[in-house]
């Protein structure tokens, strides 16, 4: 019921991801918390603070609150062989997004700038369509304002002339401790995002359901655990004997004497 | 204007808010990683803390617990007043008292204690990172009976790696991120150390490199390792042996390396029975021997002319044998019993995998060496046109450390590196100032009887690095000196104490009672104590003769109302991190990178809102009342009286060396030694709360033996000479400790522990199986499975409970186990189950999954939280499903013959040795509301003036201009 931009937003803000190398310490999703508790959607209620509540079905509530970003651990496959992903999870910031277009108030909005998806508080009525529509559970009620709140891809930090340029981009990118997060502009075919996502082969979230994401992932590179994946040989009984082979004629002794008999100096 | 009510309002977003009404740099203290932070402060708030791009450790990143600051400042679990206990010990009921009155008790607990037997002072500090204070106040307080938290936590991993190396892993060096072709990790959980391992294997990961993790866990830095080696805990040491066994047996090591570096030519003695067997042959002058082939005679090992032999049996002068130490490295690795064969079952890993892993070792130290064009003047001299690497780097943390087999596995596991020839080369394990230093430091602990007088300071650091027995704190029938056994037969080269026992210790009385119990922030009736529910027994047993408590007096200071606080008579509340003045010491425990030397300050960010005080300010008060000669001027007057600040600008340990070595000197332009600067802390303030000098590329690697950093690492009083340090791959000292058990020299163990040195006291690294499953015996088979504990990230032991935000994120703790394993056991998701040790059972909540060794179950750390504590309502999920293993884990071993009871805890370091423990798990029942973990404990009252936190929190609603509630 709301309208997406008449004409493409001028840019495609948004992030790159990098499946290889997040080790899933949420230090973004803190950080992205710390950042949003005084921003455009603040503050970033939390609930049973310093308690908990288990309900009568056993299910245990704990604490719980607003994050605009969350990070969730997988295990995939069996065993030893078995992969474990960490996935960081939060708005993908979409082209197509159904969370605008099934607002009924028009708070849920796309940027016709920057392609920025966010809420206007001032108009959401907390009926949470959104919520609904988004297959990415990227939307976050707070029960206390009573209205939808959002990653706003820190609109108020990337564009802040109170901070220096170095720092104008989202709280997640700039804390990640690994380097695994990237910020830029995917509507440039030759920002550093967009020539990350083509050399790595950058993937859209569940791109059948048609949502066409601006947020990328990039996937695990191929693991070198297997024989000669390094170049290395598979044991060094070879090796061993190339050392004899290269031992001085007339040596004398066995060839591991020979071979530390070498002249070495300190 | 009439709007449509159909067409969209547009938003006006304000992109450009005022961040901050001001700025302040300062040191982050959410873990030990001590990274710089740049808080926003706005309206008296903190707005926002973020890393400092320019700060050596972080470089700008910050982790999830840095970025939870806001969260630990404000928790309403802080202490707001000191207090007095009036009930029992343990019931938690206390009243309020003045700072005066508190710290006048304190006064007189300690100064008749000091008057009259200063050892019956236990001052132990947990992760207290003030140490060069704390361990400097014992010294002048005049106790040898002080440590801070390092035997729980990593003295394994110090002392083997001073030992062999003169540094060590973590916070004594790095892997060289930029140039390493192959990084191996073992034991690390996802908190050691924090932002800079992070930082470094996005790196080495974006680069190709190869990562392999060893570790039975796969959790965070282990799930994106290239490879991931699920071993069986307390294996690691076998693993190691059987790499070198396959790199010597194919004769890919680096005996250039070993010959420049290595004291590997050095000749040992082959005489046994004789006194000197095993030790160096030596010259008139004391200087090691070896075998010159070039002339074809013995020589000075130390001089650079000569072309030492690596093998072979040599004369000695008086006609004896000696053999290089290489070939006795060579004999032991080589033999069958470390062949991949003979191990890989242990280890539960296949023998091929460790074949492979070995040749890919090689491959990456051999076939892809780093040069780099820099030319460097070696030890002797000489100059070299570039730095030749071999580019494998190890890191190793807990998974090594807390096993009764951790010393001599770190020791293994440094004999792999410099068999690689990668210590401090390119691409290699690197030294972060001030190491390395001498093997060991020369730096011996005091508390022998003839340096302990009542009212005066010792003669000496109540920690160091003994050498020989000669060095032990014992009396002269073998009995320990110190509270906790350290520097004793029990655990004689403790090098950073025992803490672990000084509550076991001081309640029995054994071997003496103490009078007073010292902590700061330390856990110890709770989650940083093994046996946490005989703990709280011992500190609440009393005499029955007396009425008195075995441990008489307990004096505590925390800034959180931890488990511990209920167990003292006295508490001294500290304040947070962002209210005090504090020093990141190169004395201490450095945060210096490889490239450069650094420290760094806390300064107050914000003001107290509360009566407490910095607990470094409150020693020192303490220490002027009791007129230590350090803290005093000859009328009794504070010779700090501005408190820790002061202290910190104008305190000098040796002349011109002081807590900072930034910005010395009158005029504040001397680095390292200078006279003491009265402006130094705000140098400090103008530059972000930090200090670093810069190495020249020159001096960068090969710093052992790298004339230009030698030089510059005396200027700077890193290190007393510029001689070259030769790695230890051969330990003497510990063959002493091993003649001395052969009854030979002047200091010799008693009866019952001579068998015991000399078993572990090996001067080459060997396996031996962890102490608790060994001494379990027949009884093993009860307890099938290795249990040990991991660090998440996103919390810091029980820091982090306290936090709205991080308890979010592991808000409770469940047990980890293997789905297979499981599924044998009939054990399925969220049911709960006994898990029964040779000590104790504890009862918690599976939960499956697939990368973990199939014998081994884990939980996180200390997320389990007794009722009532922290702030944190009884029915927090921390307090009701919550659990510790703590409780399954014995401080002492079985006795053994004779009845005595040795630590639980590596025999040469004393380090405790939790990662043994052994379970068996049983299934108790379904999961269904209301089930709880078990054991379970009274819940504690609030401290007095400790507030209930808010139910719904909304911070910062008011600094983004909303009404607050």
């Amino acid at each position: 019921m709301t309208s997406l931009p008449t004409k493409a937003p001028a840019k495609k803000l948004g992030l790159v991801i990098d499946l290889d190398i997040c080790v899933g310490c949420h230090a973004c999703a803190v950080n992205c918390k710390e950042w949003n508790s005084g921003g455009h959607s603040a503050p970033m209620t939390d609930w049973n603070a310093y308690s908990g509540s288990e309900s009568a079905d056993g299910e245990d509530a704990g604490a719980w609150g607003v994050w605009f970003n969350r990070i969730h651990t997988y295990e995939a496959g069996d065993g030893a062989e078995s992969r474990t992903v960490h996935f960081p999870r939060s708005c993908l910031h979409c082209e197509e997004p159904a969370c605008v277009t099934v607002c009924p108030t028009g708070a849920s909005y796309k940027r016709e700038e920057d392609g920025i998806v966010l809420v206007n508080p001032e108009t959401c009525i907390g009926c949470k369509l959104c919520s609904w529509a988004c297959p990415y559970g990227a939307r976050e009620y707070d029960y206390t304002d009573g209205v939808m709140k959002k990653c706003t891809l820190c609109i108020d930090k990337i564009y802040n002339e109170n901070l220096e340029e170095v720092d104008r981009v989202p709280a997640c990118v700039s804390t990640c401790p690994v380097g695994a997060r990237h910020f830029g502009d995917l509507g440039d075919a030759d920002s550093a995002v967009s020539k990350l996502v083509s050399e790595r082969g950058g993937y859209d979230l569940m791109p059948e359901m048609g949502y066409r994401p601006t947020n990328k992932y990039l996937p695990p590179r191929p693991r070198k655990n297997t024989a000669g994946a390094t170049g290395a040989p598979t044991r060094l009984e070879s090796l061993a004997a190339e050392a004899a082979d290269a031992v001085p004629s007339g040596a004398e002794g066995n060839g591991f004497l020979a071979w530390v008999d070498a002249m070495l100096s300190r | 204007m009439i709007s449509n009510p159909l067409e969209t309002v547009r938003e006006v977003v304000e992109t450009s808010p005022t961040v901050s009404d001001s700025v302040a740099y300062t040191t982050c203290y959410m873990c030990a990683c001590r990274c710089g932070i740049k808080v926003h402060l706005k309206d008296g708030k903190i707005r926002y803390i973020e890393g400092n791009k320019n700060h050596p450790v972080n470089k700008g990143v910050l982790c999830a617990k840095g970025s939870a600051g806001i969260m630990q400042h404000y928790s309403p679990a802080r202490l707001s007043k000191p207090l007095k206990r009036v009930g029992p010990r343990g019931s938690g009921e206390f009243k309020e008292i003045e700072w005066e009155e508190a710290l006048s008790t304190a006064a007189e607990w300690l100064g008749s204690v000091r008057n009259t037997d200063p050892r019956k002072l236990a001052f132990f500090t947990g992760r207290d990172q003030s140490q060069s204070l704390t361990g400097w106040w014992a010294s002048q307080f005049g106790t040898p009976n002080h440590a801070a938290h390092g035997g729980f936590c990593s003295v394994n991993m110090a002392a083997a790696g001073l030992y062999t190396i003169g540094g060590s892993f973590w916070e004594f060096g790095e892997p060289d991120w930029e140039h390493t072709e192959y990084f191996m990790m073992f034991g690390v959980a996802e908190d050691h150390d924090s932002n800079p391992i992070k930082t470094g294997l996005g790196k080495i990961k974006t680069r190709g490199a190869k990562f392999v993790s060893v570790n039975p866990v796969k959790t965070g830095y282990s799930a994106i390792a290239d490879e991931w080696v699920g071993i069986r805990p307390g294996t690691d040491g076998l693993f190691v042996m059987a790499l070198m066994h396959e790199l010597l047996k194919a004769r890919r090591v680096d005996l250039d390396y070993l010959v420049r570096y290595t004291n590997a030519p050095w000749l040992v003695i082959q005489d046994p029975g004789a006194a000197d067997h095993g030790l160096f042959a030596r010259d008139a002058d004391g200087a090691p021997l070896c075998f010159d082939k070039k002339a074809g005679a013995l020589a000075n090992a130390m001089t650079a002319e000569v072309a030492p032999a690596l093998v072979g049996e040599h004369t000695l002068e008086d006609g004896r044998k000696a053999v290089p130490a290489f070939q006795l490295l060579y004999d032991r690795y080589t033999s069958d019993e470390y062949a991949p064969d003979a191990v890989a079952e242990r280890c539960g890993l296949d023998a091929d995998r460790i074949r492979r892993i070995a040749a890919e070792l090689a491959h990456a130290a051999f076939e892809k060496e780093v040069v780099i064009d820099q030319p460097w003047t070696d030890w002797a001299g000489r100059r070299h046109e570039k730095m030749i690497g071999r580019p494998v780097a190890m890191h190793a943390m807990r998974g090594i450390s807390a096993h009764s087999n951790g010393f001599h596995t770190c020791r293994a596991l440094h004999l792999l590196q410099l068999l690689l020839g990668s210590i401090d080369a390119p691409g290699g394990f690197r030294y972060k100032p001030p190491f390395p230093r001498p093997v060991p430091p020369p730096l011996k602990p005091a508390g022998k009887a003839n340096q302990i007088t009542p009212g005066k300071p010792m003669g000496g650091p109540p920690l160091g690095f003994p050498t020989s027995p000669a060095d032990l704190l014992i009396e002269a029938d073998g009995t320990p000196r110190r509270i906790d056994k350290a520097y004793s037969w029990d655990a004689p080269v403790a090098a950073h104490g025992l803490m672990h026992m000084v509550i076991q210790n001081a309640w029995a009385g054994d071997p003496y009672p103490i009078d007073v119990l010292f902590m700061y922030m330390a856990n110890m009736s709770w989650n940083s104590t093994m046996n946490s529910s005989g703990t709280m027994k011992m500190l609440t047993d009393k005499d029955p003769a007396t009425g008195e408590y075995k441990i008489p007096k307990i004096i505590y200071s925390d800034a959180y109302a931890s488990e511990m606080v209920a167990y003292a008579d006295l508490i001294l509340p500290d304040t947070t991190y962002l209210e005090r003045w504090d020093c990141i010491s190169l004395l201490d425990r450095p945060i210096c990178d490889a490239d450069g030397a650094a420290d760094s300050i806390r300064q107050p960010v914000v003001k107290p809102d509360r009566d407490v005080r910095p607990f470094q300010d409150a020693l020192i008060e303490i220490g002027v009342r009791l007129g230590l000669p350090g803290l005093t001027n000859e009328d009794g007057s504070a010779k700090y009286p501005g408190g820790y600040p002061d202290y910190l600008a104008n305190h000098e340990r040796a002349p011109g060396v002081g807590p900072l070595a930034g910005f010395r000197g009158a005029d504040g332009t001397k680095e390292g030694k200078g006279e003491p600067n009265p402006d130094q802390l705000q140098r400090y303030v103008d530059n972000q709360c930090f200090w670093r000098h810069e190495f020249a590329p020159s001096e960068r690697y090969f710093k052992h033996a790298n004339k230009d950093y030698l030089e510059k690492a005396v200027s700077l009083g890193l290190i007393g000479a510029a001689n070259p340090i030769i790695h230890q791959i051969y330990s003497e000292p510990l063959q002493t400790f091993r003649l001395a058990a052969e009854g030979h020299g002047d200091v010799v163990p008693p009866e019952h522990h001579r068998e015991r040195v000399k078993t572990y006291f090996d001067p080459l690294p060997f396996w031996y199986a962890p102490f608790e499953g060994e001494m379990l015996g027949e009884e093993l088979d009860k307890f099938p499975m290795h249990a040990i504990t991991q660090r998440p990230a996103a919390m810091y032991h029980s820091w982090g409970s306290m936090n709205a935000w991080l308890r979010q994120i592991h808000g409770l703790n469940k047990l980890y186990m293997s789905r297979e394993r499981a599924e044998e056991l009939d054990i399925a998701e969220d049911d709960w189950v006994h898990v029964t040790s040779h000590h104790g059972r504890i009862k918690a909540q599976v939960k499956l999954m697939e990368g973990v060794n199939p014998d081994t179950v884990w939980t996180w750390n200390a997320i389990g939280k007794r009722k009532g504590t922290w702030a944190l309502d009884p029915k927090a999920p921390e307090a009701t499903k919550g659990f510790l293993l703590n409780h399954l884990i014995s401080e002492l071993l079985p006795p053994k013959g004779g009845g005595y009871r040795y630590a639980n805890a590596d025999p040469v370091t004393g380090q405790a040795a939790w990662y043994d423990l052994r379970v068996r798990i049983e299934r108790a029942e379904a999961d269904a509301p209301g089930t709880e973990a078990e054991p379970r404990f009274a819940p504690l009252p609030k401290p007095p003036g400790g507030k209930a936190g808010p139910d719904t929190l909304r911070y910062g609603a008011k600094i983004s201009g909303e009404a607050a509630e």
